[in-house]
């Protein structure tokens, strides 16, 4: 493997690591404030790159359908977590799973009513359409970089959320002792509801720019959604540093691994977790 | 919490399993042509009631959530396939065995990385080792990847040359099934019963306190999570007997999910009722998938009001049967009742008892 071959592999890696983080995030967000395993939050992945499919063959423009898009998915997540989740966090985690396994069935098949069972793709949209000479035979496609960039970009608008607001520092209580939060009289209902369309956005979004560079297919969330548990179990639960790093590794054991053992690719991610289990059993970062 | 059940539970369960036992009287009467076919759906539903019963020693009794229970079914459905000779029947008295050994080994192993685990982190943990074999046994060039292995043969039973079970009679294969079933539940009820079940049953209610106590509590939930193991891989050899082929599909995650749905459906921690679960899933599954290509939206409601309405399932229903009062109360009428009084302004007031009851919930779970 030469060093320009290792180099693309390199970014490939990093770019998949990053959206995995996009969409870990709201998973591990969701856990660890509210308490709730979504199995869902794939259907949601799916749900973002085919309302971006539909509006841009509708529209014509990739941006505008996003636009469009993004507020769908938030008012989705609004209806699923004010309807559903609401009398569920009470209850003991084995109901949440199959509530939400429930949804994934009542999603998927939702899906193959509206959108049908063909495998899709989006153009990649102007003014990214292009690509950069590494060497004279290798070539980086502009829109990767440009995804990579916005995914480091809202990684950073939620450290610094997190870090540095008001709301960040009732984020960051509410995973230590939520009981105490609404003791000092937050309303955590409202926050519950906030995170949990941020989170279901979050995800949707991820799908939304992925969908130029993947086939959109059903089904397409269910595999992603096991791949960001794995991310999640490694970096630890409700830990967004966790969900970030644990994305980037897994994000490049994926990458490197399909390249070099292909026969074992998809084992790897298995391989490390099982162990950073043995060594950290609540995962790096909790 | 699960020794002692009104009289009724006892009748119901005989009455049905005579019921299931005499369908060769009465099957052919009900279904006609179709009967052939309906008693191999039968014998379905009886392995699942196994492979649902096994993961209530887990859910309902330890208090283990597993989301990766299907690793088990398909590693026996897998051996069975692998290791069956490709032009003659293997043996079950050393094909039995061999299930038995390689999922005990396994369950051994995975349940040594994924026990040190609570809670959610052991749902998402047996999660992904179930995945892990999925992708293992869907890649290998070995397991006929995403098609499978064909098996040939049904195992035969037999002493010298003397054939005494033959497996390939689809009735035969049946009572087989119903014999294992029953098997398992006195075996299952037996286990819950003694002593070795009653630290279970503490380990569920308060582990800290078990551990204070000076149990083991690792290895006791390792055993358990052994024994459903084992259970989960007979019922896995079985339905490859039955369907004739082991899948990938049979060890992914919806099929956890499934079963879990058939525990949940059925009553967890009762022991008998993943058996009514695994038969009215199956049975609702027949019925959606009779009615429109798109079933899977219908059972995906079905799963979320069963959630909503039936958190004790259906052996809940049997064991306290709910009279006026506690229909009143049922979580879907007051689910209805919080709906409308979001809906107005006027009693806002009401909002914060309603919460207050949250804390306390979710400091158990935390």
């Amino acid at each position: 493997m030469d060093l320009a071959f290792f180099g693309v592999q390199l970014l490939n890696g990093l770019q998949y690591g990053l959206l995995l983080f996009l969409i870990a995030s709201g998973l591990t967000l969701i856990f660890g404030i509210m308490g709730i395993i979504n199995l869902a939050h794939g259907a949601m992945y799916m749900i973002g790159a085919y309302l971006v499919w539909d509006l841009t063959m509708r529209l014509g423009n990739f941006w505008l359908a996003i636009v469009i898009a993004i507020p769908i998915a938030i008012v989705l997540g609004l209806i699923i977590e004010r309807l559903f989740l609401d009398t569920l966090y009470k209850r003991d985690h084995l109901y949440q799973v199959l509530l939400t396994f429930g949804l994934i069935l009542v999603l998927n098949e939702a899906q193959r009513i509206i959108w049908g069972g063909d495998v899709h793709s989006v153009p990649v949209p102007a003014p990214f359409d292009g690509s950069i000479q590494l060497t004279d035979n290798l070539q980086y496609s502009v829109y990767r970089l440009f995804v990579m960039g916005v995914c480091l970009a809202l990684a950073g608008v939620i450290y610094w959320v997190i870090r540095h607001t008001r709301l960040g520092i009732i984020i960051r209580a509410g995973a230590v002792n939520r009981d105490m939060v609404e003791g000092l009289g937050i309303n955590v209902r409202t926050l519950f509801t906030l995170i949990f369309s941020v989170g279901v956005a979050l995800t949707a979004f991820a799908g939304m720019i992925a969908a130029p560079l993947t086939s959109i297919a059903p089904g397409m969330g269910d595999s992603i959604l096991i791949t960001c548990f794995v991310v999640v179990v490694i970096g630890g639960i409700g830990s967004i540093k966790g969900a970030f790093w644990g994305a980037i590794l897994i994000g490049m054991a994926e990458t490197f691994g399909s390249v070099l053992i292909p026969s074992l690719a998809s084992m790897v991610i298995y391989l490390i977790m099982a162990a950073v289990l043995l060594v950290k059993p609540r995962g790096l970062f909790a | 919490m699960l020794h002692r059940y009104p009289k009724r539970v006892s009748i119901i369960m005989l009455v049905l399993t005579a019921l299931v036992a005499l369908f060769p009287l009465w099957g052919p009467a009900l279904f006609g042509a179709r009967s052939d076919f309906v008693l191999e759906q039968l014998t379905l539903m009886l392995i699942l009631a196994l492979f649902a019963m096994s993961l209530d020693l887990l859910v309902g009794v330890v208090g283990l959530v597993s989301l990766g229970h299907a690793l088990f079914f398909g590693l026996g459905a897998y051996t069975l396939a692998l290791a069956s000779p490709d032009f003659s029947p293997a043996s079950l008295w050393w094909m039995l065995p061999l299930v038995m050994l390689v999922s005990a080994v396994v369950a051994l192993v995975v349940g040594f990385l994924v026990i040190r685990t609570k809670g959610i982190f052991f749902i998402m943990t047996t999660l992904a080792f179930g995945q892990m074999l999925y992708y293992l046994v869907s890649t290998s060039p070995y397991t006929g990847g995403t098609d499978g292995v064909f098996i040939m043969f049904r195992p035969s039973v037999a002493v010298g040359d003397t054939l005494l079970l033959d497996m390939d009679n689809p009735l035969t294969f049946f009572y087989f099934c119903l014999g294992t079933l029953i098997v398992g539940y006195v075996f299952l009820r037996w286990l819950t019963r003694s002593y070795y079940g009653q630290v279970l049953d503490g380990i569920h209610d308060n582990e800290h306190r078990m551990e204070a106590l000076g149990y083991a509590t690792a290895s006791y939930k390792l055993i358990a999570f052994v024994i459903a193991g084992v259970m989960a891989a007979i019922a896995g050899m079985l339905a490859a007997m039955q369907y004739g082929f082991a899948n990938p599909a049979q060890l992914g995650w919806h099929t956890s999910g499934e079963v879990l749905m058939m525990v949940i459906l059925g009553g967890m921690g009762t022991i008998f009722g993943p058996i009514l679960g695994a038969f009215a899933f199956e049975i609702l599954l027949h019925t959606y998938e009779h009615l429109t290509t798109h079933w899977p939206i219908l059972m995906g409601i079905t799963i979320i009001l069963a959630v909503l309405i039936l958190p004790k399932g259906i052996a809940g229903l049997i064991i306290a049967p709910p009279g006026r009062d506690a229909l009143m109360k049922s979580p879907l009428l007051r689910w209805f009742n919080r709906r409308g009084q979001a809906g107005s302004a006027a009693v806002k007031s009401s909002k914060p008892a309603a919460k207050s009851s949250k804390p306390a919930a979710q400091s158990k779970e935390g």
